[in-house]
């Protein structure tokens, strides 16, 4: 069976700069896959080529048997692949639930006209979307948020209403981007509980860019690092923690 | 979608009653009041979807009302009288007034697809600017026509239709007509702004790029907004050209685009309910102003207090009369403490 994502010799160049070179990975379906790197490593910008934000300057993107390589985001994420963002990007003028509902809209079946006639099409398809809005808000403990505009949650809340809303795209991998950045020891702790769940109970498949090393090293099966745009490491995270350029690459950040 | 109906058809009857009492009560300057206000209600809400709701700042109102208004007019007096030269006025008859109708939204309505389309990719400022130039080039195209009467524009456009039992209201029944979509545009708004597709446009106006990551098409969703507040512009140029029986190029200049941005930002960009608001207020202003301009024996003062006005407006309440804020009970029972507490959960 071949893997869920595969990414094959990915670049992306900005001008003189090579954000990621050469990069390439193979997920498998309900991995648990982590993506680390100093600062600037080249993660979000991995992200970005993942989901369409940014189209890559070589290299290809395989996911779930098809070609998506240049695709636009809403056509990668209706195969099947969410994120978050590193710098939380919400509807902030609409409710917790409106943001989730947002995130529903992809798999609605509804046209326009039944939306300005109200039919019993459009209010099936407010049920649905409600109701598996708030599923997902009770599964990341924000159902007493609900009601309160995204702008007004406290932080790590609006970090889980990412999440929330990712996932309300019905998809089959979701990315997060350094989704503990921010929270204490003890809401890391919950998040990473969570994490685990989306992958167990929601069997969504997950990659994970997190600066958090503890976080990582017990939740990921593999993970992969990233250096200056290339890769320098790939594999189980006992193996990680012991690689030699890992480790060099980390403590030339902490020496810089 | 019936009860939606049966509200529909409550409305009409409320239109009719509406009219029949200014007919026989109301002084007919007060009507044209009503009946402008109308008129720039069914503008104003169908500008907030594109700029209040989808978040694009389009200048170019009046080129989609022109549009409208010019194909109706046409349609119309070709359908009851077949030439174009001057005679007695008559009243359409109901069938070719609701062909005008279609007409003139579905024109104005593919050219707002047309606009729309290749505006996508421009943002803020320099969205604004080229629809305000898609606009002055529909006024200066139009007032090229020599078919449609070139800078002259067209005379003699019919009445809007009578209804059975207004055979002696003085004014006509303009007022049912225009009313009655102002209705429509109300109800078919406020379904749109609750709907997934309502939702999926304030996405767009709050975050792009999130929106398109969770799948919501941005670019299919402004076109769609364009769509749909052309088509209502288009509209209301048709029922413009026929409450006035003539219209001219220049009716659609960009000033008249202004104002209804202006109705929008007054009453609050995004409320439906500063739309209609703001659009009265706008509409109203200048006509209670005149009067006071005139005691005072002070001309240009209707335009000072305008200016004075907005600029407070900005200075202390940049969000609008209504923020985003639709007014709903929920909002009557925050601003009168106490009343309806015991409703509540
Ligand atoms: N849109 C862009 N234009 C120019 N340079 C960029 C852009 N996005 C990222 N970069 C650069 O690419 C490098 C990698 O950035 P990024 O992927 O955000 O790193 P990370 O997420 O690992 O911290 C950085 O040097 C950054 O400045
Ligand atoms: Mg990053």
């Amino acid at each position: 069976m071949s893997a869920l994502l595969q990414a094959e010799q990915l670049t992306m160049r900005f001008g003189g700069l090579t954000a990621v070179k050469e990069f390439s990975c193979a997920i498998e379906s309900g991995e648990l896959f982590g993506l680390i790197g100093p600062n600037g490593a080249g993660k979000t910008t991995v992200f970005n080529l993942l989901t369409g934000v940014y189209r890559p300057s070589s290299g290809t993107v395989t996911f779930a048997q098809s070609d998506i390589t240049g695709q636009p985001p809403p056509v990668i994420a209706a195969r099947g692949m969410s994120r978050t963002f590193q710098n939380i990007r919400l509807f902030d003028e609409l409710s917790a639930l409106e943001n989730v509902m947002a995130g529903a809209h992809l798999r609605g079946h509804i046209n326009l006209f039944d939306a300005l006639l109200r039919t019993g099409r459009n209010a099936r398809e407010e049920k649905r979307q409600r109701d598996w809005a708030y599923k997902l808000l009770a599964f990341m403990g924000l159902e007493e948020r609900a009601g309160l505009a995204a702008k007004h949650l406290p932080y790590g809340d609006r970090r889980k209403l990412e999440i929330a809303r990712a996932l309300a795209t019905e998809p089959k991998l979701i990315c997060l981007d350094e989704p503990a950045a921010g929270m204490n020891p003890s809401e890391k702790q919950g998040l990473a509980q969570l994490i685990r769940r989306i992958r167990d109970q929601l069997h969504v498949t997950v990659l994970l860019i997190e600066h958090d090393m503890q976080l990582v090293m017990g939740l990921c099966e593999r993970i992969q690092v990233l250096d200056h745009g290339e890769t320098i490491a790939c594999g189980k995270p006992r193996e990680i923690q012991s690689d030699a350029r890992v480790i060099e690459a980390y403590l030339g950040v902490a020496d810089a | 979608m019936a009860r939606n109906f049966l509200v529909m058809l409550g409305l009409l009857a409320g239109c009719y009653g509406f009219n029949f009492v200014l007919a026989e009560f109301i002084e007919v300057v007060y009507v044209d009041y009503i009946n402008l206000c109308g008129l720039a209600i069914i503008l104003a809400v169908g500008l907030n979807v594109i700029n209040g709701l989808a978040g694009q700042f389009s200048l170019g109102h009046a080129g989609f009302m022109s549009v409208g208004a010019f194909a109706g007019a046409y349609a119309s007096i070709m359908l009851t009288y077949g030439v174009i030269e001057s005679g007695p006025l008559s009243f359409a008859s109901m069938g070719s007034f609701l062909l005008c109708l279609a007409l003139s939204g579905l024109s104005a309505a593919a050219v707002g697809a047309l606009v729309g389309a290749p505006t996508l990719r421009l943002k803020g400022d320099y969205l604004a600017i080229a629809t305000l130039g898609f606009a002055e080039i529909t006024r200066i195209v139009l007032t090229a026509q020599d078919a449609i009467g070139g800078p002259t524009g067209l005379k003699r456009i019919p009445k809007m239709p009578l209804l059975p039992g207004a055979e002696k209201w003085d004014g006509g029944t303009s007022t049912f007509w225009i009313y009655a979509f102002v209705c429509l545009v109300i109800l078919l708004s406020l379904n749109l702004q609750r709907s997934t597709f309502g939702r999926a446009l304030i996405c767009v106006r709050e975050n792009e790029l999130a929106a398109e990551t969770m799948g919501v098409r941005a670019a299919r969703m402004k076109v769609m907004a364009f769509v749909y507040g052309a088509f209502f512009a288009g509209i209301a140029g048709c029922l413009y050209a026929h409450y006035q029986h003539s219209v001219r190029p220049d009716d659609f200049t960009t000033v008249r685009s202004i104002e209804v941005v202006v109705m929008l930002v007054l009453g609050g960009l995004g409320s439906l309910t500063g739309a209609v608001v703001g659009a009265v207020i706008v509409t109203l202003m200048p006509q209670f102003l005149r009067p006071l301009e005139e005691f005072l024996n002070l001309s240009g003062l209707s335009m000072v207090v305008y200016a004075a006005l907005l600029l407070l407006m900005m200075l202390f309440r940049p969000q609008g009369i209504f923020g985003q804020r639709e007014l709903s009970l929920k909002l009557l029972r925050r601003l009168v403490p106490g009343a309806g507490r015991e409703s509540g959960p």
